[in-house]
């Protein structure tokens, strides 16, 4: 490095030199970052896990003990009755018996033609599919109180306002646009040669669709399912507008309608109402995290 | 073989239904409700034609100005924390955490999958002030300050609404930006690095311009939900105090339900489609623009 004035040299000299400043400034830096790093991940896992304990312990706390005593506060005597009491005396089981009912049979609906609608406008060959598939996206942009009032009158003037019925047509119809969508998408990596293959082997190409395309799209049916079952079992506008019997309330209209059937003074059993509701849901997340997790952001579509 | 692929009975048979329920859910109400917006009244008392009457009406009605306000500032508002909240996470995710980020992710992805109804109860007790004091308040209390009535006063129940939707859904947002920020080359980081670009320099000029298709179509996709944001409201301030935390959505849904006004209803349900399709529109407009210029 002699010759440090000559430009051609300039150039190695100054990266040479810098070499050894990179090579101790990084390990430095990391030092410092990793303390901040650890500060923001606890930081982190306080804001998302403090409201969740916090919720669980006071759903424990008799009433007394929710008013008079620290928010901070163990619970002084641990109040397993607040469960038995959200459960039965606050109808929260007959809520989720509810929205059972609803949600089951809206998401074997949907998932059953949603799979058949994609399978037909991926692997079948035919004029007019990409405007098809374009007309089923659109119903992504539909705000739903767009289609509320005239549902509303249908159901009413037909009858089916007074039960379950309306909940499952709705919730299929609004979640075919995403399911539909899902689908197609993953038929795209699917050959059609298997299907060609198959009618060669006598199947006929319904055939072909039911035993080889749907065993092959198992995985994508658990996942769209589990993104769908989350958004309906969560919805809370549908299920107000078309439940208006009490005995018809899911749980999110039951929950929402907790404080009114229990008088406003029953903290416990209302807490315990709030935990059932998200530990139950956080339950099935856990089991199947990387699902979920894959499914909504490539279901991302949908607002 | 293409007769096969081609065959016409199968395709009815297997898009038919789908295609059937699906308009008589969606399609065909969309264009009811458009002419429901033509009429006065409602399922039981019945419908009478009154022109133009509900258009006029949207426009001088001072709850829709202040309903449509609400929606667009609370749709930037919350947008905006959504996706820079969500994208930090990503960049800790990425550049910090490496491997070790499994875990965090699960966690901070936690109350995507919760109900909102359970989420906006557990913050209006997280906020409180009576007859408990609730947490929040707690701490307040203990660094000497007095307690705030969050929910006595829209603006102070505006940003808890807004705090609660960004912890709701950053989880969210910070996977989905995740994967676009995984997929950006180590070559181009690492010759970025050695061109001499770090830290802050490094994210502006080299991960910002590639993430940016996802960081969009992140934008597009929060935008959307929070213009037709309904649960989260509803559970936490049903709107109020007053109306001033009352969003189209809730406004159109407490003309036609409360006040049984199912033609102003649909009235207002069809300005929030236009205002989402419109805000999505120039969105789009703009992504796109800045996606040929980058």
């Amino acid at each position: 490095m002699a010759t440090i004035d000559t430009p051609p040299k300039t150039i190695p000299a100054r990266t040479s030199a810098r070499t050894p400043d990179r090579a101790r400034r990084p390990r430095a830096g990391r030092r410092g970052s990793r303390l901040w790093v650890k500060i923001v991940v606890a930081l982190l896992l306080v804001v998302e896990v403090y409201p969740l304990i916090w919720m669980f312990l006071t759903s424990l706390k008799s009433n007394d003990d929710y008013l008079n005593n620290s928010t901070w506060s163990l619970p002084t005597s641990w109040e397993w009755g607040n469960y038995g009491e959200a459960w039965n005396t606050g109808h929260i089981g007959l809520y989720v018996q509810n929205s059972l009912l609803a949600v089951v049979p809206a998401l074997a609906l949907m998932l059953l033609l949603g799979t058949a609608a994609g399978f037909a406008l991926q692997i079948m060959v035919w004029k007019g599919r990409s405007l098809t598939l374009l007309v089923f996206l659109a119903g992504m942009m539909i705000p739903p109180q767009m289609i509320l009032l005239p549902l509303f009158t249908v159901y009413f003037q037909t009858g089916l306002s007074g039960t379950l019925w309306p909940l499952i047509l709705t919730y299929t119809g609004t979640g075919l646009p995403l399911t539909v969508f899902m689908m197609a998408t993953y038929y795209r990596t699917v050959p059609r040669e298997l299907f060609e293959a198959a009618t060669v082997d006598g199947a006929g190409i319904l055939r072909a669709f039911w035993t080889i395309s749907v065993p092959l799209v198992r995985n994508a049916l658990l996942t769209v399912g589990l993104v769908q079952f989350f958004f309906i079992w969560n919805d809370l506008l549908i299920a107000l507008t078309f439940t208006n019997d009490q005995d018809l309330r899911t749980i999110q209209v039951g929950l929402l309608n907790f404080t009114g059937d229990f008088g406003a003074t029953q903290y416990g059993p209302l807490f315990a109402a709030i935990c059932i509701n998200v530990f139950g849901t956080l339950l099935i997340y856990l089991f199947l995290n990387q699902k979920v997790m894959k499914g909504l952001t490539s279901g991302a579509v949908k607002g | 073989m293409h007769r096969v692929l081609g065959d016409r009975r199968a395709i009815a048979l297997l898009l038919g239904p789908a295609l059937l329920v699906y308009s008589l859910i969606m399609l065909v109400p969309m264009v009811w409700s458009l002419g429901y917006s033509f009429t006065k009244g409602n399922t039981i008392d019945g419908f009478t034609g009154n022109g133009v009457a509900n258009f006029s009406r949207l426009f001088d009605d001072p709850a829709v100005r202040d309903a449509l306000w609400f929606t667009l500032k609370y749709a930037v508002i919350v947008t905006a924390g959504q996706v820079v909240a969500g994208y930090l996470l990503a960049l800790l995710y990425v550049f910090f955490l490496r491997r070790a980020s499994a875990l965090i992710r699960t966690l901070v992805f936690f109350p995507v999958v919760l109900p909102t109804v359970a989420v906006g109860l557990l913050f209006q007790k997280f906020f409180q002030v009576a007859p408990q004091t609730g947490p929040v308040n707690s701490l307040l209390n203990a660094v000497g300050i007095d307690s705030i009535d969050f929910f006595g006063s829209s603006g102070s129940a505006f940003w808890v609404l807004v705090a609660m939707d960004i912890w709701r859904s950053m989880g969210f947002y910070a996977v989905l930006l995740f994967a676009g920020l995984v997929d950006i080359p180590d070559e181009v980081l690492e010759s970025a690095r050695l061109d001499g670009a770090t830290g802050l320099r490094l994210v502006r000029h080299i991960v910002v311009p590639l993430s940016l298709p996802v960081l969009m179509s992140s934008l597009i996709f929060s935008i959307n939900g929070t213009l037709k944001a309904f649960d989260s409201i509803v559970a936490l301030t049903n709107g109020g105090p007053g109306n001033g935390t009352t969003p189209l959505t809730l406004y159109m849904f407490q003309t036609s339900f409360t006040y049984s006004d199912y033609g102003y209803g649909s009235t207002i349900a069809l300005l929030l489609t236009v205002v989402s399709l419109l805000v999505s529109l120039v969105v789009y407009r703009v992504s796109r623009r800045d996606l040929t210029e980058g």
